[in-house]
């Protein structure tokens, strides 16, 4: 067994815990530069007071709520569309039409989120603000369809992944039972392959949270909470690339750590949830 | 009943790809219409010509040119900093960790894989703050912090593929060469790495793909909008998607405009160039490199 410590192992096992202790390493950073703040018992006023400098009140509420409600309302639109699509490209299209299709899933997961954006930023910013009728046209309900065209490929691809590991035994038994495409996918895929819709919902959230360039360009960035989706919002992504604007002394900036450490717990434990969901439904086969 | 819902069900889901296609097709065909006409030489090179400004004789300053170079230097340094890390590492999950250890790694890189960009970005414009305290006004943001922070975005990528692609190799080939006598090492770097090269290339051209269109990261990290060709690693820099949302918020005129699309046009196509290449490597590749 002395030679399975070689070198080489050595130096195989320097790369896995150099890379893992950097995952901590953000996170004690974050931790670090927060803990001020933290200990000063304000956590309560910065997680739900609003945020107005001028008042001293520099809580996070608002761009909490607004990330969360963006989050929310893409899913909202994009878990449809890719539910759909996957039924599509696992079962209901012909077969030379699913690869085309499928090829086409797997380019969209590489456009650029800024181009999305920029391109949204002229063509569907006017047309909203035209449509809603006040305000710049920039509000979470003009982010959250292109924020659901940013997640809906991650997730198409994860569903139809899941859908695809079903075993031929239960599909074939279908077939041979005479069972039409779509009473397939809905009778015995779909039963069989729940726990990974769910998982992949769960990524598709983590994506649509952790996403800064829609918010950024299209959500508007007001510091007001928002009152309705119509309202112009700044998540929490967004605040932390608005944080060049700040002096580097100033409370604004260490609320930002704040909101760091929020998206990075928040990432977190939908990752160990989704790992948790993952392990729970292997044992249960 | 059950019939009515199953129609339903099948016309809701070729309502849905539709709409999703039909959603990016909008989006890039408008893109295109209004960028098209500025993609010329004058908008990589402005004013200056091309071979002066190839060779570094003259600064471009109306052109894509020290954008278009950021991005690939951004490319390369991620790319040489997380490659060897990447790979050693899915290497050891694949190959050496057994036991407890290997459910925490698989974690690990899980949770930073899901850890937002502009998180990683946080991070390493706190470093720099820490290394101001200790070494005052020698540290900023600049082309090598962006280049970590990059490396640190992919790195999960990385180990993920690595590990899957050395994981799935079947049994057979794996045990082939230790029953002839070859050492762990040889085994791994002679028969394993190669035959699993074609997953592990793809899985390296995704990543580069993501360096290219990040544009959280490098927003708090060094990049800025008119810096020039990238002289030194520890100066600032340009880059394409940071030039595109600067644009997006700053232009002052129709000009501007029509380069900021020209811009997005030419990051999508480096983009889905990336893509592309690596799904056709991940078909072609295996044939070509085992069999030449």
């Amino acid at each position: 067994m002395l030679r399975s410590y070689s070198l080489s192992e050595y130096t195989f096992l320097t790369a896995a815990v150099f890379s893992g202790m950097l995952t901590a390493a953000v996170f004690c950073f974050l931790f670090y530069f927060g803990l001020p703040l933290l200990q000063s018992g304000q956590l309560a006023d910065l997680l739900f007071s609003s945020w107005s400098p001028g008042k001293g009140l520099y809580g996070i509420y608002p761009m909490l709520l607004s990330s969360l409600t963006l989050a929310s309302l893409s899913m909202l639109i994009s878990f449809p569309v890719s539910i759909g699509c996957s039924f599509i490209i696992t079962a209901l299209a012909p077969i030379r039409l699913r690869r085309v299709l499928l090829a086409m899933i797997r380019v969209m997961t590489g456009i650029p989120t800024v181009v999305y954006s920029f391109a949204a930023l002229f063509f569907l910013v006017p047309l909203m603000r035209n449509l809603i009728g006040h305000g710049s046209g920039m509000s979470i309900l003009t982010a959250a369809p292109v924020l659901a065209l940013v997640i809906a490929p991650t997730m198409i691809l994860f569903f139809v992944n899941s859908f695809n590991k079903v075993s031929p035994r239960f599909t074939l038994a279908a077939e041979a039972l005479g069972c039409t495409k779509i009473q397939k996918i809905l009778y015995v895929i779909l039963p069989q392959a729940w726990p990974g819709v769910i998982n992949g919902v769960l990524l598709g959230f983590g994506r649509a949270m952790g996403d800064t360039m829609v918010s950024l360009m299209l959500a508007g960035n007001s510091t007001a909470v928002p009152e309705a989706v119509t309202d112009s919002a700044r998540t929490l992504t967004a605040h932390i690339a608005l944080v060049l604007a700040f002096d580097f002394d100033s409370m604004e900036f260490k609320s930002i750590f704040v909101c760091g450490l929020c998206l990075y717990l928040l990432t977190a434990s939908l990752m160990l949830l989704f790992r948790l969901s993952t392990a729970y439904f292997s044992k249960g086969r | 009943m059950r019939k009515l819902v199953e129609t339903c069900i099948t016309a809701f889901s070729w309502i849905a790809l539709f709409l999703l296609i039909a959603a990016l097709f909008t989006l890039i065909a408008y893109l295109v219409q209004k960028g098209a006409s500025s993609i010329e030489l004058g908008l990589f090179f402005g004013d200056t010509s091309p071979l002066d400004a190839l060779m570094l004789k003259r600064q471009v300053f109306d052109g894509l040119f020290p954008a278009i170079a950021g991005t690939l230097f951004l490319i390369i340094g991620s790319m040489l900093i997380a490659i060897p890390i990447g790979v050693a590492g899915g290497v050891y999950l694949a190959e050496y960790c057994r036991g407890k250890m290997k459910p925490l790694f698989n974690l690990t890189f899980d949770i930073l894989a899901g850890v937002p960009s502009i998180v990683v970005g946080l991070a390493g414009l706190l470093l720099t703050i820490v290394l101001n305290r200790h070494f005052p006004g020698q540290i900023a943001p600049c082309l090598l912090l962006s280049c970590c922070c990059l490396a640190l975005l992919v790195l999960p990528y990385l180990i993920r593929t690595t590990q899957t692609a050395l994981e799935s190799i079947d049994p057979l080939i794996r045990k082939t060469a230790p029953a002839l006598g070859a050492s762990r090492l040889q085994n791994i770097t002679q028969v394993l790495l190669p035959h699993s090269i074609n997953d592990i290339v793809s899985g390296i051209i995704l990543a580069t793909g993501r360096c290219a269109e990040d544009t959280a990261v490098i927003m708090l990290t060094g990049v800025v909008a008119t810096a020039g060709f990238p002289r030194s690693l520890f100066g600032q820099y340009e880059a394409l998607p940071f030039y595109i949302y600067y644009i997006s918020s700053q232009y002052t005129g129709p000009d501007e405009l029509a380069q900021g699309f020209g811009a997005a046009i030419i990051l999508l196509l480096l983009c889905i160039g990336l893509l592309a290449l690596a799904l056709w490597i991940q078909r072609r590749f295996t044939s070509f490199l085992l069999f030449r």
